[in-house]
């Protein structure tokens, strides 16, 4: 099965390769054949967001067309993918574009969504060992509506000592521009996560969306403590 | 009081609002229990999405519809021998129900708890003309005798004062001297209104529902005040926003229904009043005249846009009390009435953008709000929707903005231009970061720094290994 990466731009531009990468091989290792169109961007979303409408039509134009060869569209967060599947939205009014829109929606998912409903697996061999908690992330479970994929694989990586987050479904006051527009406000939420998070006494926390683990995880940086985050495709690609 | 709360700047609200600890305390804690009441009872209902469509169904269709049910109603409720008049705007319905009461010689009101009269501003137009109006949901009656604090929730009014407050507000405006045990707080209430409602010559309500097919209105409290309101005075005025309408009796069942366990997570809430016309012969309670005064304001233009369904709203406060944003300021950081998801929703379409511009950029888009509404009002597209109009039609965006958003755009379908940027992005991530990445830069990175720190970038690239990968390289 051939598999179109979409890297999003936080992998792409913010991090080390790890997140990428670790996507990569847990889907090579399930049979997958990768294509990384090198032209890919950003999905637009912080426009989007912002209501900068006008802008984001530019580009959803280019990311159509980027993946328009694609079979299936795999990206590491939820929340892009959420917004690939808006795109049909913008061009409400667009005859011309709305179909296309439409197909790139269509074929588009999660990692952890492809994994357990396009691929049917649910355990990917992985073993990690480790205290480790799950922030379930909003655009994932409440945009996209996916709330039980990542749980699934999880709990057949070997090692895993898992605690449930308290509060799991709250905002961790992430928001894309919100967190930086909004910022006390951002401030309180992501501290009131924080402290959710050390109540599971977690040496990790485990997320699907690097927007939020940039949040939780440079609080917790600033307050110098010592939890750390990481991907869930960096946990699905471990092996001893 | 009208929509509009308070003068005060939306930052200066939200930091007063982030500083007040015992306010925080009581509605995270009020957030908590509601929320987790409502689970239970939606649980124990059962299939609660496919509710949740039918009542979205429900009040999709009478939207749609909404002039013949008005008519209906309207006739309904004239045939009966009352009268409905219809209001434009808050000024025609304050002429109308002050000449009313006018008329009637009244002096003492007794008010039920009603949003629309607050957005109105009622209270102070009877008071100009020299009505006392007393306010009988023990919540706003707290708040009127606190000199008339505005209300923090459209269910909980009094949501953000604890008991002690109360206790005090009693005791410096009533010569209260007992506990602030909330039960003795209550009695002591009840007893201060029942003088009230003995003495009032009009009785105030707001509606939760009014059904079309009979002319009735329903309203929905756990305090009974609701019903006192409505019987011993002679004149009744319902004052009701042109949306809160039923077609029949079945679907106000559903509508109740969904309201109690949304609201309150209670199957049904204590008192739920139906009251069709006026006292008949035989009758023992109920009022000599009745008035309906449907309300406007507003309402009709947002008709046929892409707000339609906000007016679906059905009162019920469930997205406010799942909302982290509204949890961590408060209701009156909002400052207007209509507090929480749908009243950043609802405050600029009633009352435009220019003092409530940054309120639909307050919110983080969650979506808590969306999952909670009983109506299925997508409520944070609606904010979206909202900060697109301001954006592209009302122009209030800053000119750095407008010149960031060009700029993230050309350079997001431009890959060439996108390539150089992420390559230079960890470079340009680690000078600004510092080396420990709390470095301070300027702009919004500036601001992410001011209370987080940034990713370290270290290590390659994800197209610097794939390339190497792709020529055959070891990683
Ligand atoms: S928007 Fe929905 S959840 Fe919020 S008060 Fe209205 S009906 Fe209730």
């Amino acid at each position: 099965m051939k598999v179109s990466l979409f890297l999003t731009c936080l992998a792409d531009a913010a991090y080390p390769a790890d997140v990428g990468r670790s996507t990569v091989e847990v889907l090579e290792r399930l049979g997958c054949e990768i294509d990384f169109p090198k032209n890919q961007t950003c999905c637009g979303q912080p426009a989007y967001n912002s209501g900068f409408h006008r802008e984001t039509r530019d580009v959803a134009k280019h990311m159509i067309r980027t993946f328009e060869h694609a079979d299936y569209i795999v990206s590491p967060s939820g929340s892009c993918v959420a917004m690939l599947k808006e795109y049909p939205h913008l061009f409400e009014d667009d005859p011309e574009w709305i179909g296309r829109a439409k197909k790139l929606a269509d074929k588009s998912y999660e990692l952890t969504q492809f994994i357990v409903n396009v691929l049917e697996v649910e355990d990917v061999g992985a073993e990690f060992e480790g205290k480790v908690t799950y922030h379930t992330s909003c655009h994932m479970t409440r945009l996209l509506g996916e709330r039980e994929a990542p749980m699934k694989l999880l709990k057949n990586v070997k090692g895993l000592n898992f605690t449930e987050l308290p509060n799991k479904q709250q905002c961790c006051g992430f928001g894309g521009t919100f967190s930086v527009k909004m910022l006390p406000i951002s401030e309180q939420m992501v501290d009131e996560k924080v402290q959710h998070i050390e109540e599971t006494n977690a040496d990790i926390l485990i997320g699907a969306d690097l927007g939020c683990l940039m949040n939780i995880g440079g609080r917790i940086d600033r307050q110098g403590k010592s939890v750390k985050v990481m991907h869930i495709a960096e946990i699905l690609n471990s092996q001893k | 009081m009208g929509v509009k709360i308070s003068n005060e700047k939306f930052f200066d609200r939200v930091d007063k609002g982030i500083k007040d600890t015992f306010m925080r305390k009581a509605v995270s804690e009020a957030q908590s229990r509601l929320e987790g009441r409502k689970i239970e009872v939606t649980e124990e209902l059962g299939n609660w999405e496919d509710w949740r469509d039918l009542s979205e169904e429900i009040r999709q269709h009478t939207l749609e519809n909404l002039d013949y049910y008005l008519e209906q109603f309207a006739r309904n409720v004239a045939k009966q021998g009352g009268h409905v008049f219809f209001a434009g705007n808050a000024e025609e319905a304050n002429d109308y129900i002050t000449s009313v009461v006018k008329k009637k010689n009244a002096k003492n009101i007794v008010k039920s708890k009603s949003m629309v009269t607050e957005e109105i501003g009622m209270n102070e137009a009877l008071e100009e003309i020299g009505c006392n109006v007393v306010e009988s949901d023990l919540g706003e009656w707290i708040l009127q005798l606190d000199d008339h604090d505005p209300p923090s929730h459209i269910v909980v009014p009094a949501l953000h004062k604890n008991k002690e407050q109360i206790r005090e507000t009693f005791n410096k405006k009533r010569q209260y001297d007992k506990t602030s045990d909330p039960d003795e707080l209550a009695k002591f209430a009840r007893q201060e209104l029942r003088k009230d409602f003995l003495a009032a010559e009009v009785g105030i309500t707001g509606c939760n529902f009014a059904v079309a097919e009979s002319g009735s209105v329903s309203l929905v409290t756990n305090e009974g005040n609701a019903r006192l309101a409505t019987t011993l005075p002679e004149t009744q005025i319902t004052v009701m926003g042109m949306e809160r309408i039923v077609p029949t009796w079945k679907e106000l069942d559903i509508l109740v229904t969904m309201l109690c366990r949304s609201a309150v997570g209670q199957k049904l809430t204590s008192y739920i009043t139906g009251l069709t016309a006026t006292k008949e012969q035989g009758d023992v309670d109920g009022p000599e005249e009745f008035h309906v005064v449907i309300v406007d304001n507003g309402r009709s233009k947002i008709l046929g846009t892409k707000f339609q369904s906000a007016l679906q709203c059905i009162r019920c406060a469930a997205c406010i009390n799942v909302c982290p944003v509204y949890r961590h300021v408060g209701g009156h950081s909002y400052g207007s009435i209509y507090p929480g998801p749908i009243g950043a929703v609802l405050t600029p379409l009633l009352e435009g953008y220019e003092d409530y511009k940054e309120l639909p950029f307050a919110s983080s888009l969650c979506a808590a709000c969306t999952d909670a509404c009983p109506v299925k009002i997508p409520l944070h597209e609606q904010l979206v929707e909202h900060r697109r109009i301001i954006v592209e039609q009302e122009g209030k965006s800053s000119f750095g903005e407008k010149l960031a958003m060009k700029g993230y755009a050309f350079g997001a379908s431009t890959p060439s231009l996108y390539q150089m940027g992420i390559k230079g992005a960890p470079t340009f991530i680690n000078t600004i970061a510092g080396k420990d990445g709390d470095g301070k830069g300027a702009g919004p990175i500036k601001l992410w720094t001011d209370i987080r720190n940034l990713p370290k970038s270290t290590g390659q690239s994800f197209r610097k290994w794939y390339n190497n990968r792709e020529k055959g390289g070891n990683d």
